[in-house]
């Protein structure tokens, strides 16, 4: 089995248009989540959210392509170039031949979706454009991010709703350790913050009017995000061998399936996600000194994932350190967990653990140190990284420094 | 502006050239449109001038619409309009 480390890191979302911007963020506890503009928003119920402002695809990207590329794959080309320019790597002959593309996305193209839709329907259009198929198909990011850097090994995307990400870069890791891979470009993207995506979530009575306040007594549901975050995944001879930049090192991950409810989660699932990760990377849960929650801020799941914590950690869950990031850059449902990593990364290289902004009220169901409204100082080793998906899906990652 | 100077328009966008070095001679290979800047050409056509072009991607060659040249796509353009309208 090869070690895995991560060279590369790019990202663009509600907190920032890159990595140092989004960590400057994350460390000041700033928050993304603002008023929506979008078309018809004021036939919404739901008018927040963490929105990408100031991204000009006009001029990043030129007519042909604009007319390929979905708000999702122009956010995962950005992200994918900030952390293949990162790493350094070139991608060409036998590197280029087996090193791949795993992204995760949970809706892909939904505003080529809603506005073709719109147009078939409200305006009565009877022609929709050319490209519609391959700008909407949930592997166009990760396609086009394999013609634009010449990667032509396993390529695909992964969809498991909140913890596409996770799940897509667990194989990501799975192929590098095994050796089928040198390198791996994957993360995940989301861009739903159109009508037709913020109505559809509006339905399930789980979002917040107002703020997204994680393990706070008086949170009140989730805040959609979008944008997207990308890493390469590089196998740690080859990372040494050419004396790169080491973010940090992919140790381990575990998936289970809670395998009982469409969209209430299991603790027993959360827990054996963790334990699992844990058990793969050979740490011990004394090690662990932070984990990026999963931390939606609806009632269920922020209580579910205390609950699974206390039990996979014992006395230690009162030691570590627990964050949500959504907080900040709300929930980029499939992209999320790749944005999360970011927090991981930095706690473990920088020692600056990100808070969970928004907290107001104790509640006791979440009684552990989920570093509230600042961010802290904190020497760690390992940290984890929880993403539990409607429908019953975690995904949970072990990263230790280097 | 007239159908020839519509049509040119659409195909010199497509291939990203001045107006002016696209001539009714001109085939689509010539100006460096591959099948799908073909579709794209096809799909502005139809918005530019409201017609239905019978067209299909599979077999370029088997529809009525030659689009051989530039020439023979305003041909074929001018007779769906008689015949569409």
């Amino acid at each position: 089995m090869k070690r895995v480390v991560i060279t590369g890191a790019g990202t663009i979302n509600a907190l920032g248009h890159d990595v140092p911007s989004t960590l400057a963020a994350m460390r000041a506890g700033v928050c993304g989540i603002g008023a929506l503009e979008l078309r018809d928003v004021e036939r919404l119920s739901i008018q927040i959210g963490g929105q990408v402002r100031g991204f000009e695809a006009e001029g990043r990207y030129n007519r042909q392509q604009m007319s390929l590329y979905d708000r999702f794959t122009q956010f995962t080309l950005a992200a994918a170039k900030e952390a293949i320019d990162q790493s350094g790597l070139t991608f060409s002959g036998e590197l280029a031949a087996k090193s791949g593309v795993v992204l995760g996305t949970a809706g892909g193209g939904v505003s080529t979706w809603d506005d073709n839709y719109r147009s078939v329907y409200e305006d009565g259009k009877n022609r929709v454009h050319p490209f519609v198929v391959p700008k909407l198909m949930n592997n166009a990011a990760a396609s086009h991010v394999s013609m634009e850097h010449n990667l032509k090994g396993p390529s695909f995307t992964v969809s498991t709703a909140c913890a596409s990400s996770n799940h897509a870069m667990a194989q990501a890791f799975s192929m590098v350790r095994s050796g089928m891979a040198p390198a791996m470009v994957t993360g995940g993207s989301e861009s739903m913050l159109c009508f037709g995506g913020v109505k559809a979530w509006e339905g399930l009575r789980v979002m917040s009017r107002d703020a997204c306040r994680p393990f706070s007594a008086n949170r009140n549901g989730m805040v959609q995000g979008e944008g997207a975050g990308v890493f390469v995944f590089e196998e740690f001879e080859h990372a040494r061998a050419r004396g790169a930049d080491i973010l940090c090192e992919i140790a381990g991950f575990a998936m289970s399936s809670d395998a009982s409810d469409i969209v209430m989660p299991s603790k027993n699932g959360a827990s054996r996600a963790m334990s699992g990760a844990l058990a793969d990377a050979g740490i011990n849960r004394d090690e662990v000194g932070y984990i990026n929650a999963h931390g939606t801020g609806t009632a269920a799941n922020d209580k579910t994932e205390c609950a699974a914590v206390a039990d996979v950690f014992g006395p230690h869950a009162d030691k570590l350190m627990i964050s949500s990031t959504k907080s900040m850059h709300g929930h980029l449902i499939g992209g999320t967990g790749a944005v999360e990593l970011l927090a991981c990364i930095m706690a473990l290289r920088d020692g600056v653990i990100a808070p969970t902004i928004g907290y107001e009220e104790p509640d006791p169901e979440c009684a552990l140190d989920v570093v509230p409204n600042e961010a802290r100082e904190a020497r760690i080793k390992v940290a984890i990284s929880n993403a539990f998906a409607f429908g019953g899906m975690n995904a949970v990652l072990a990263l230790r420094a280097t | 502006m007239s159908t020839q100077d519509k049509v040119i328009a659409i195909i010199a966008e497509q291939a990203v050239l001045d107006p002016s070095n696209v001539t009714m001679d001109s085939t689509l290979e010539d100006l460096g449109i591959d099948s799908l800047g073909l579709v794209e050409s096809i799909f502005s056509i139809e918005e530019a001038f409201d017609i239905s072009v019978p067209f299909n991607a599979n077999d370029p060659k088997a529809s009525d619409f030659d689009i051989s040249t530039v020439a023979s796509i305003v041909a074929g353009i001018e007779r769906l309009q008689a015949e569409q309208s």
